[in-house]
């Protein structure tokens, strides 16, 4: 069984990830440490609020190398929303911090013209582009997860995304590429079909 | 597409889900968490607790709630009742809240608004909005004063122009209770929740009133409320969540609905 670490650089809380995680017979630790993390078969990177908050955690705790050798190595990684934008190379968010730039593009806020509210805040459907993403075992047609965020990252390759989304824009709900997956939505807080993207990502090898 | 939503609200008072709720098989109708696990099931899409004591003493029992609520369910949740500070919003998130409710802190202290968005995100900072309509001449606009402290106190503030006031200050949604129609069952004020609809760019829940299945479809469509909230309603079961999603799906209504076989 897989090791999944969840990095807890305290950025919101992860009681929810965590127990999703543990439901679908995860074998799950919480952790800060490096030297911990840097054990672990595949990391869990969660995280609600600023991106520039968010990547001066991640900096101060000596977080940053280990997350990028991670994924370096091949090993599978999970960005969830703001977890997600960190991967990318900059955000609108906080302009002059840099991101993790393991994926290529910007994270930008959605426009609210066109009577488009922001955040945007509630259920919504995700497109499956990429049938094949292991993440999409079993999952129901149309399936239909949690969103609540007001940036969204515009992705340089459009070929990475596994599953789009319409507010707008049709903006990447899930990013895949080899070890990396990431999303926008909180599978933690989508019922069943959450789970069930949890289920997938515990039982992928 | 954006799904409209349908959020059961449960009044808690030491613990405890005031009033029960009379759902067929809930072993335990005043505990908060069998409730949520009901609501859960029938595919609710968010929930809302708000805490009706809300003492110094009873901060406690409801962190303690929120974290047990956060373990056993998988759906998002909102936190309200006498939160006065950033460091009750910062208690209620720890513990496992996604949002958080701001009512009479959010009057007296407009700031606070401000530095719990910078703080935590917009996205979990909601703005509780009481509001009466207020007789005005003919020829001026109809208009709703904002009351605090539960409905007890009225304030000198114009409901919409409060609401646009939050949005700019930090809101990241707007949690909108017709006092005149509360408990009615009459129907939700959609003069109101389109007058606030219109007045800002965050989503709106449209709370107060609901008594029928048109209800719901009155207020998320002309009214332009992105979320409908009621509370006695489903707890006794005069209408369940999915009868009302089945209905509104049927009208043609965005809804995240999946009919069980």
């Amino acid at each position: 069984m897989s090791r999944i670490a969840i990095v807890d650089y305290g950025m919101g809380n992860i009681h929810s990830v965590r127990k999703a995680l543990e439901a679908q017979g995860g074998d799950i630790f919480v952790s800060n440490d490096p030297a911990l993390i840097a054990q672990a078969d595949k990391v869990v990177l969660p995280g609600v609020g600023a991106f520039g908050d968010a990547m001066e955690e991640l900096e101060r705790q000596n977080l940053v190398s280990v997350l990028i050798e991670h994924i370096l190595a091949g090993k599978v990684f999970l960005g969830i929303c703001l977890g997600m934008h960190l991967l990318f190379d900059s955000s609108e968010e906080s302009l002059g911090v840099k991101g993790l730039g393991i994926l290529k593009g910007q994270v930008k806020k959605f426009d609210p013209r066109h009577n488009l509210k922001v955040p945007h805040m509630g259920w919504n459907q995700i497109k499956l582009r990429k049938p094949e993403c292991p993440l999409f075992k079993t999952l129901p047609q149309h399936p239909a997860v949690y969103f609540c965020h007001s940036f969204y990252p515009e992705v340089r390759d459009r070929e990475i995304i596994a599953a789009s989304t319409e507010y707008g824009t049709d903006f990447a709900s899930i990013i895949w590429r080899g070890n990396v997956f990431a999303m926008q939505f909180h599978p933690e807080k989508s019922q069943g079909v959450g789970l069930k993207i949890v289920e997938n990502f515990v039982k992928m090898l | 597409m954006l799904s409209k939503r349908i959020i059961p609200c449960l009044d808690i008072k030491e613990g405890r889900v005031v009033k029960g709720v009379q759902f067929l098989g809930l072993r335990d109708a005043g505990d908060p968490v069998e409730v949520a696990k009901a609501y859960d099931a029938q595919q609710a899409d968010e929930l809302v607790f708000l805490d009706i004591t809300a003492s110094y003493e009873n901060r406690k029992t409801l962190i303690e709630l929120v974290e047990r609520i956060a373990q056993n369910i998988f759906m998002p949740f909102t936190v309200g009742g006498g939160i006065s500070d950033v460091q009750d919003i910062r208690n209620l998130l720890n513990a496992g809240a996604d949002k958080v409710s701001i009512n009479t802190a959010a009057v007296k202290y407009p700031e606070l608004i401000t530095e719990a968005a910078t703080k935590f995100g917009s996205q979990c900072i909601v703005v509780a909005i009481d509001a009466k309509r207020v007789q005005t001449d003919a020829v001026r606009h109809p208009g709703w004063q904002v009351y605090i402290h539960g409905g007890r106190t009225p304030t000198e503030l114009d409901a919409v122009e409060w609401a646009r006031q939050a949005a700019q200050l930090g809101a990241g949604e707007i949690l909108l209770t017709s006092m005149d129609c509360d408990g009615t069952k009459d129907g939700y004020d959609t003069g109101l929740t389109k007058a606030v609809s219109d007045a800002v760019t965050i989503p709106v829940i449209a709370s107060g009133g609901a008594g029928k299945l048109e209800h719901f479809y009155d207020v998320l469509t002309h009214a332009g409320a992105d979320a409908a909230l009621a509370a006695s309603l489903f707890h006794y079961a005069e209408l369940t969540v999915p009868q009302v999603k089945e209905f509104l799906q049927h009208k043609g209504v965005a809804i995240r609905y999946e009919k069980k076989a």
